[in-house]
């Protein structure tokens, strides 16, 4: 039996490293799926509206464990071979950007109606009232909870150690699997996570704290 | 792409796949009660005078809301069996799940008991209520009836997390899959399968909530408007 030292941490710190790799992955592809998703559900045509809003749905109703496993396998008979990387970093897209997109509709819907028809009155057509005057708005108010999903993003990548892809909860297994050690291997695995996360956390309660302020 | 889809393999397997499904619906069930439970009791711990009682809420909302519901899994599964604490798979997935949507109900429930006016528990007292009964009826009702609906969505988010249980050989539904899948090598097919059945799963959760709101709920039920 192996006892675990230093050399273990530092094989997780490694690891941690590959886990924020995924998430910030995770966070730019669904963020920019899920931009177009929640500009889908405040459009004006129905069918977009529609189509975007049954994709939150479907999406939100799977577990992401069983999109990954979809992603891997199904593109795997499609012909293509992915390495986890890719394929976890894609199933993380589809999944964050059903909740990034709802999240963000709620943000744009936040901004007073009377602001959509102040700038229809200046005669800005839509993509001129989104750019200029809803979207900055709505962004101030999405920062919280974005910061806040980020957390959600970062917890979710322990998942991908199921297909293959090397994060911190893998190297915890595979050290814990040589080492039985499962408290100190996984409560350092937990540890990590958490050095990872609690400051995220804690920005978007401070974020949120301020917006709160302005608001008053 | 030379792939022709068989579902047949996946369907003669119905009844073990039946089998998972309902171990899943137990599994989230029981937890989320019990973590409804320890989540209004934390909720009303924060509340409490005693410093002590309130850093230690504190402490564990912060620890689970930090970490992923994966590595508390298996800290309770091999964390409780190396100190010579045998549980069985299904036994640790509920602990886990339990604690895990535990400290999300007390952040939920917290939200919700704030939301009550103090104006409302001086009124209660002042007709005489005891304790328990302000708590009860002027406090925690209430402030559920305001929560239901974040209440339902993380409900239903931790029966899809319960799939992560299969991780520890719990046999609910992905665990299912997963032994189908390697007995068929159909792989795509049965995790589709079993996405629309977890969709379907949503969508029952979702109704029984519904209905649960619409039974507990009378005042709302009576006047159809919010509180």
């Amino acid at each position: 039996m192996i006892a675990f030292s230093f050399l273990h941490v530092e094989y997780l710190l490694q690891a941690a490293l590959w886990t924020v790799i995924l998430s910030l992955v995770a966070f730019v592809g669904g963020g920019s799926l899920g931009f177009v998703i929640a500009l889908g559900r405040v459009s004006p045509s129905p069918t977009l509206r529609r189509l975007s809003s049954a994709y939150i749905q479907v999406v939100q109703g799977i577990p992401l464990l069983v999109v990954l496993f979809i992603t891997y396998f199904g593109l795997a008979i499609a012909g293509f071979s992915l390495s986890p990387l890719v394929a976890a970093g894609m199933s993380f897209a589809v999944y964050c950007a059903a909740f990034l997109g709802e999240i963000w509709r709620g943000c744009i819907e936040a901004v007073p109606k009377t602001q959509w028809e102040a700038s229809a009155c200046l005669g800005f057509n839509r993509f001129e009232q989104l750019q200029k005057v809803i979207l900055p708005q709505a962004f101030k108010i999405a920062i919280p909870s974005t910061v806040g999903f980020m957390v959600q993003i970062v917890k979710n990548t322990s998942l991908a150690s199921v297909i293959g892809f090397l994060d911190l909860s893998r190297a915890g297994q595979i050290i814990n699997n040589s080492t039985f050690q499962p408290f100190t291997v996984f409560g350092c695995v937990a540890l990590i996570y958490f050095c990872i996360c609690y400051p995220l956390s804690a920005l978007s309660k401070h974020y949120e704290r301020k917006l709160h302020v302005s608001n008053r | 792409m030379h792939y022709s889809f068989d579902f047949m393999s996946v369907f003669v397997n119905w009844p073990r796949l039946l089998e998972g499904a309902w171990l899943t619906v137990q599994l989230s069930a029981l937890a989320i009660v019990l973590g409804f439970v320890l989540g209004t009791l934390c909720a009303l711990a924060d509340k409490s005078k005693i410093w002590l009682l309130r850093a230690l809420v504190k402490t564990y909302v912060e620890i689970i809301r930090n970490t992923p519901l994966l590595v508390q899994v298996f800290l309770v599964y091999f964390g409780l069996a190396s100190i010579g604490l045998k549980l069985s798979a299904e036994f640790s997935a509920v602990i886990a799940l339990t604690v895990n949507v535990g400290a999300y109900t007390s952040e939920i429930m917290r939200a919700g008991i704030n939301s009550i006016h103090p104006g409302q528990i001086e009124a209660a007292e002042c007709l005489g209520m005891s304790r328990f009964h302000v708590y009860w009826h002027v406090v925690l009702l209430p402030a559920v009836e305001r929560v239901y609906p974040s209440l339902t969505s993380q409900f239903i988010l931790l029966m899809l997390a319960s799939s992560i249980t299969s991780q520890i050989s719990a046999e609910e539904l992905t665990a299912t899959a997963n032994l189908v899948q390697s007995e068929t090598f159909r792989s795509f097919e049965v995790y589709v399968v079993i996405a629309l059945a977890y969709l379907a799963l949503s969508f029952l959760f979702r109704a029984a909530f519904w209905m649960i709101g619409k039974a507990s709920f009378v005042r709302k039920r009576k006047l159809g408007t919010n509180l």
